[in-house]
């Protein structure tokens, strides 16, 4: 049924009739869609504007390595890891989905690809686990490259279910492997070590300091040159394409920047859980990873922060009810695509004004005579 | 001899299933390029929904006899069916303007309500289909099918023959084909477009009510993520015979029930779902337009 088509372009002093079709036909046709940013954007909010302010992230840093001072009960550290680790995944896929607007829908797969990783390396070999990570970053590449370098040259629809495939592909390759530990997985991982403390509040500061180290860095080339080719794709392909972005490169950068973080997740989790299984990377997490960065804002790296929070921490509050839950998150997922598409605490949208623009700006009020 | 026709015909069956879901797949996205995730869990409903009139309805209906398969599957289609208007009205229609990204996370939220709603309203666990087939069997050439499978092949075949002749000879037909060409012309020559939007999905969704129908009556179980892994290999065939190409879409599904055929045959069944979903990355590759497709160029 798909054809090619040309069409030609609207002529100058249409009739109402042919305008009002004009109109009416670019909202019937899914596909002339593009970009993310809805046409009246909303400025930023009193909440939006406090919560991305410098401070208040450095206030959450200090507040997450405070966390075992407030409470060190097993149950507070082993959650808060958990927390900790769900928000670097968050904030990976951002890069993907939110910068870039590829959707990932087997983020869980970079996760893996980490978490076997560092397992076997570690187990098999006695190594230390932080000896373990360059080859996690390699990994992690590869798989990148495998996937993305078909797939990104084609519409980024094709993306989303190839990714998904990938997802399936990589939990049934461990689940059938010999070395993988079968449908049994990896267990008797090593931590980082204790540093004379408590284990499990060892690994959670070590948790804690990579994690606030990713999520300031994922920020920062957010902000820089890259994050602003990154966001330009995402609004319209084709004029960041005319603009001279070599679309290509860039998409292939976020898509491999976002497998380092999830691999580097996946070093975490190992650590972490010290045993894992196929079953840890099913479909539901790459769904509750996007659930994530949609509903805190995507693109906006605090929003994803605390979407990734309470999508972790929500579960321990509704023990019991996980079914609903997910069917509670399903319908979120339309209906915030539909109300509110950019998140909760959407990213502000225009660049910050540079100080000689804005003494530059003074001046010319100033010239205007009142 | 007689196991290479045995692995062809069991390849030709479980690509007849493919088929009829990759045939809603395709039609959606020729018509306003929407890849429906949801789709495959359409498939689950639709199975789920013949496990509930089964259940509850077979006494009025005589027990399991013929006929009342053949009620249940098209009272199961028609409820699929509106599943899928339902599904176009309330989380599709709304974002028809909007950014591409935006219509696929609001398709993955649709596919995740799906899934589960079901698991909330019949609980997490398989449950067993009231009806099996009995094993009577054919032979042909030396290879064996069931009774069951002859026949499930047959309904599959007559729903893609009626599926062909409607998009060729109705003005429904004629209405899809030239809203997948042009909708902004087509609502210039007064065609009603939404209406013809709501009837594809009405007609993709039934379709695919149908294969889950009869996907639970020959496996015997249902469960709620039944749909997931069908969803991405009728995808994968959608995308062999060129999506958006009914025509296609049906012969992708027959080349990938036969590759998956022979590849269990030779590597084992662990490996059947990272076969296929390894081919649908090499036909990306090497042939992103498909066997029938032709080359879609992205308007600006």
């Amino acid at each position: 049924m798909s054809k090619d088509t040309h069409q030609s372009p609207p002529e100058q002093g249409d009739s109402g009739f042919v305008r009002a079709v004009e109109e009416r036909g670019s909202s019937v046709v899914a596909a002339a869609g593009k970009g993310l940013t809805p046409r009246r954007s909303p400025g930023p909010t009193a909440v939006s504007r406090a919560i991305s302010h410098p401070l208040f992230a450095w206030a959450v840093v200090a507040m997450a390595l405070a966390m075992p001072f407030i409470n060190s009960s097993a149950y507070a550290i082993r959650i808060s890891t958990d927390a900790l680790i769900f928000v670097m995944l968050a904030v990976g896929l951002n890069v993907v989905v939110g910068y870039c607007g590829l959707l990932d829908l087997g983020y869980a797969a970079f996760f893996a690809i980490g978490a076997y990783t560092s397992g076997i390396l570690a187990t098999a070999f006695d190594w230390h686990i932080a000896l373990t990570l360059p080859f996690v970053i390699v990994a992690a590449v590869i798989g990148g490259l495998l996937i993305g370098g078909p797939t990104l040259r084609l519409r980024s629809d094709y993306l989303a279910i190839v990714t998904l495939g990938f997802g399936e592909i990589i939990r049934i390759t461990a689940n059938n492997l010999d070395f993988t530990g079968g449908p049994n997985g990896i267990f008797g991982i090593p931590d980082f070590g204790s540093f004379g403390l408590r284990t499990d509040i060892a690994t959670y500061w070590v948790t804690a300091a990579v994690v606030s180290l990713a999520v300031l860095a994922s920020a920062r080339i957010g902000r820089g040159r890259l994050g602003r080719a990154w966001r330009f794709v995402r609004e319209d392909e084709d004029a960041a394409e005319a603009m001279g972005i070599h679309t290509y490169k860039i998409k292939f950068a976020a898509y491999i920047t976002g497998a380092i973080f999830g691999g580097l997740a996946g070093v975490l989790f190992a650590a972490h859980q010290t045993a894992i299984s196929p079953m840890s990377f099913n479909f539901l997490w790459s769904a509750l990873i996007l659930m994530a960065v949609v509903l805190g804002g995507m693109g906006s790296t605090p929003g994803v922060v605390v979407g990734a929070l309470v999508i972790a921490l929500l579960p321990e509050l509704l023990r019991g009810a996980e079914n609903w839950r997910y069917l509670v998150f399903g319908v979120l997922l339309i209906v915030v695509m539909i109300f509110r598409p950019q998140g909760i605490w959407p990213h502000r949208v225009s660049e910050k004004q540079s100080k000689i623009e804005k003494r530059r700006a003074e001046e010319q009020a100033k010239a205007v005579p009142a | 001899m007689d196991y290479f026709l045995q692995l062809v015909l069991n390849g030709l069956f479980v690509g007849s299933f493919y088929g009829l879901v990759a045939l809603g797949y395709s039609m959606v996205y020729g018509i306003i390029k929407l890849l429906n995730f949801a789709h495959g869990d359409v498939y689950m409903v639709g199975a789920f929904g013949g496990y509930t009139l089964l259940t509850f309805g077979a006494g009025a209906l005589g027990g399991g006899s013929l006929v009342a398969l053949v009620v249940i599957l098209v009272v199961a289609m028609v409820m699929t069916g509106t599943l899928g208007l339902v599904l176009e009205r309330i989380a599709y229609r709304p974002l028809r303007g909007a950014p591409r990204l935006s219509v696929l996370i609001t398709a993955v939220g649709a596919s995740f309500a799906l899934e589960y709603g079901i698991a909330v309203a019949y609980g997490p666990n398989p449950r067993v289909y009231p009806v099996g087939f009995g094993n009577a069997s054919v032979t042909i050439l030396g290879a064996r099918l069931t009774v069951a499978q002859l026949l499930m092949m047959a309904v599959a075949v007559g729903l893609m023959i009626a599926l062909d002749q409607l998009v060729r000879r109705t003005r429904t037909g004629r209405a899809m084909r030239a809203i997948s060409q042009d909708p902004k012309a087509c609502l210039l020559m007064g065609i009603n477009v939404d209406n013809v939007i709501s009837r594809t999905f009405f007609i993709g969704s039934a379709l695919a009510g149908a294969a889950g129908v009869m996907a639970g009556a020959y496996y015997g179980k249902v469960d709620f993520l039944m749909g997931f892994i069908i969803g991405l290999k009728a995808f994968t065939a959608a995308v062999i015979g060129g999506i958006g190409n009914l025509r296609g879409a049906v012969l992708g599904a027959i080349v990938l029930g036969l590759l998956e055929s022979f590849g269990t045959a030779f590597l084992g069944a662990q490996w059947r779902d990272v076969f296929a979903f390894a081919f649908l990355i090499l036909f990306l590759t090497v042939r992103p337009t498909g066997l029938l497709g032709e080359r879609v160029t992205e308007r600006v």
